[in-house]
């Protein structure tokens, strides 16, 4: 008798232990690739960084530094610098403000034919980047359709030549960002707002609220979370843009819309690759990223 | 003016913004479908509608790349990812949700943080590592980092929180094991997750672009976009032949857009539950 009161304790003891320990297994292929994956070549990125030479012979660089410092002298890693941040600057508010309009519409209790508009506003998204920028490249180039389709209604007098101008590449690549990406924002936003108790709205119009203020002091506030990380996501996004750069503009003219991340691509793989340098700069990335996301975070708690 | 008129015409604007904003949204896929039937000059006057010249143009794709090689490498990489990325997720996020303890959500907590690792800030040593390890043109290459992503975690990790906890314990009395439960209780159950995973991982992978030109560099193992891509570096370009080629490379993301609609919307959406 004795014997087998104390004999259960121990049995659920190691059927406990048993599956913390299946926990732990089941966890274990996730864990080891994402730190196999992503932090050991953070690391490892961080000790090239500090060393110069060719990818076959790299030794680490007298002063230690010595990468870091060139990038303050290097004119195309500083344009590559302010060309992301005009996007991300420019970019992320406006399609994130035409996301949050575009939800808000379709949340619209007596509109008609929502799914439609759902869906053609969504389908960007199913188009892979390298398509879309080429799709785009093709429109806007100098004989191509938008200028052909202005020029003939009168719109503009001669074709611009937006892919070989400054800022005309920049724009393209900002509407042709916009263009993808709003759908997808939008959809978090509508997702979030199916949430909201639809009898607010209408307490709020009762007491003589009009669309704006509804957007302003009820949504928005209730949606703060979610604004935040598609905020985030987007700033996430922006400064690691490389597939349009590539294939959109090429970085062109002359170094004018090119990314960060494609003129890391450049340092470590075209003409003479210099790991150690791009190992570098993609560090602020990695820098610039944790910094703008800590700052959002900080702005979204406090309001 | 009166308040029914002003209605009226409230709702007309929404309506004409909402219509003009679709129309946005559809056209340049529209255009580059029906410019996959057109020729250059067609294409670049801004032709609307499709005339004659398809068969032409995969014709003279055909001839110019390995589209053949190419849709094959895309289609075996993304069979692979998929399975694999939703067998590794699927039991982790089971694992972080059904066993959680204090020390299991620090480990989650941790993983989450490779999020922010943006892919560029490790390309270098990535590239060291996958040379080092004769992957350079091999799938397991390109499929390796695409495997555990934090995402798919957390998505399964989230839709785990509603797996009733009752069909575990009764199915403990029963007898079963803990894959057992896995395989027979949670899987079936959680089919709207598996297809909701399935979708976004068939679009990121299926567009993939950056890795795959770090890594597969032989022309065997070429994917579709990087194909596409390579459409436009000629003298001379054939417009024809790219819309051919971005049709081929899009149909099938734009094909499971609109069966996995939904399921795509609960991927993106259900994952910051």
């Amino acid at each position: 008798m004795t014997n087998n009161a104390n004999a259960r304790p121990r049995r659920q003891l190691t059927l406990q232990k048993k599956q913390n320990l299946t926990g732990w297994i089941f966890l274990l292929p996730a864990t080891i690739l994402i730190i196999w994956m992503s932090f050991y070549p953070m690391v490892r990125a961080f000790i090239v960084s500090l060393q110069r030479g060719k990818p076959t012979a790299l030794q680490f660089s007298e002063p230690l530094w010595r990468n870091y410092e060139r990038m303050l002298q290097d004119k195309v890693f500083v344009q590559s610098l302010v060309n992301t941040f005009t996007y991300l600057i420019i970019q992320v508010p406006i399609m994130l403000v035409l996301a949050l309009i575009f939800a808000s519409l379709l949340n619209m209790k007596d509109l008609k034919f929502k799914g439609v508009f759902r869906t053609c506003i969504f389908l960007p998204c199913a188009t892979a980047l390298v398509s879309y920028s080429i799709i785009f490249r093709t429109m806007f180039s100098y004989d191509g359709m938008v200028n052909a389709v202005l020029v003939s209604m009168h719109i503009l007098k001669e074709p611009i030549n937006w892919l070989n101008d400054p800022i005309g590449a920049k724009a393209v690549i900002i509407i042709a960002l916009i263009w993808r990406w709003t759908g997808y924002n939008m959809v978090f936003y509508l997702s979030s707002m199916q949430s909201i108790d639809y009898s607010i709205y209408e307490a709020a119009r009762i007491d003589g609220a009009g669309a704006w203020t509804q957007l302003t002091k009820i949504t928005m506030p209730l949606l703060k979370p979610i604004i935040l990380v598609t905020a985030i996501m987007s700033t996430n996004g922006t400064l690691q843009l490389y597939d349009e750069s590539v294939n959109l503009t090429n970085g062109g003219p002359a170094n004018m819309s090119i990314t960060m991340s494609h003129y890391i691509y450049n340092t470590t793989f075209v003409t003479s690759p210099n790991f150690g340098y791009a190992a570098a700069m993609s560090f602020v990335i990695l820098l610039f990223v944790a910094v703008l996301s800590g700052i959002q975070m900080k702005v979204g708690d406090k309001r | 003016m009166s308040g029914a008129f002003r209605k009226n015409m409230k709702w007309a604007l929404i309506y004409l913004f909402l219509i003009i904003a679709s129309l946005i949204s559809v056209f340049p896929l529209y255009w580059a479908f029906v410019s996959a039937f057109n020729n250059t000059q067609q294409i670049l006057g801004g032709s609307m509608i499709p005339h004659g010249d398809l068969l032409t143009n995969i014709h003279n794709l055909m001839d110019q790349a390995a589209v053949l090689t190419a849709f094959k490498n895309s289609t075996v990489n993304t069979l692979l990812v998929l399975v694999l990325s939703l067998t590794v997720c699927s039991i982790a996020g089971y694992g972080f949700e059904i066993y959680h303890d204090k020390w299991k959500d620090r480990v989650m907590g941790i993983l989450m943080l490779s999020m922010m690792v943006p892919f560029v800030a490790i390309l270098v040593p990535m590239f060291q590592m996958f040379s080092g390890m004769g992957l350079m043109n091999k799938a397991m290459g390109f499929v390796l980092p695409s495997i555990s992503t934090p995402f798919l975690i957390m998505l399964f990790r989230s839709n785990a929180r509603a797996f009733p906890k009752e069909i575990i314990e009764a199915a403990r009395i029963d007898g079963l094991n803990e894959v057992q439960i896995f395989v027979r209780m949670f899987i079936p159950t959680m089919r709207p997750t598996y297809a909701a995973a399935a979708t976004i991982t068939f679009m990121n992978t299926w567009n993939a672009y950056l890795w795959p030109r770090v890594i597969m560099k032989s022309n065997e193992a070429i994917t579709m976009p990087m194909l596409v891509s390579n459409l436009m570096g000629g003298y001379v370009i054939d417009y024809g032949v790219v819309m051919a080629g971005v049709t081929i490379c899009t149909l099938p993301t734009v094909i499971i857009f609109f069966f996995l609609q939904k399921s795509f919307t609960e991927a993106i959406a259900g994952s910051v539950k």
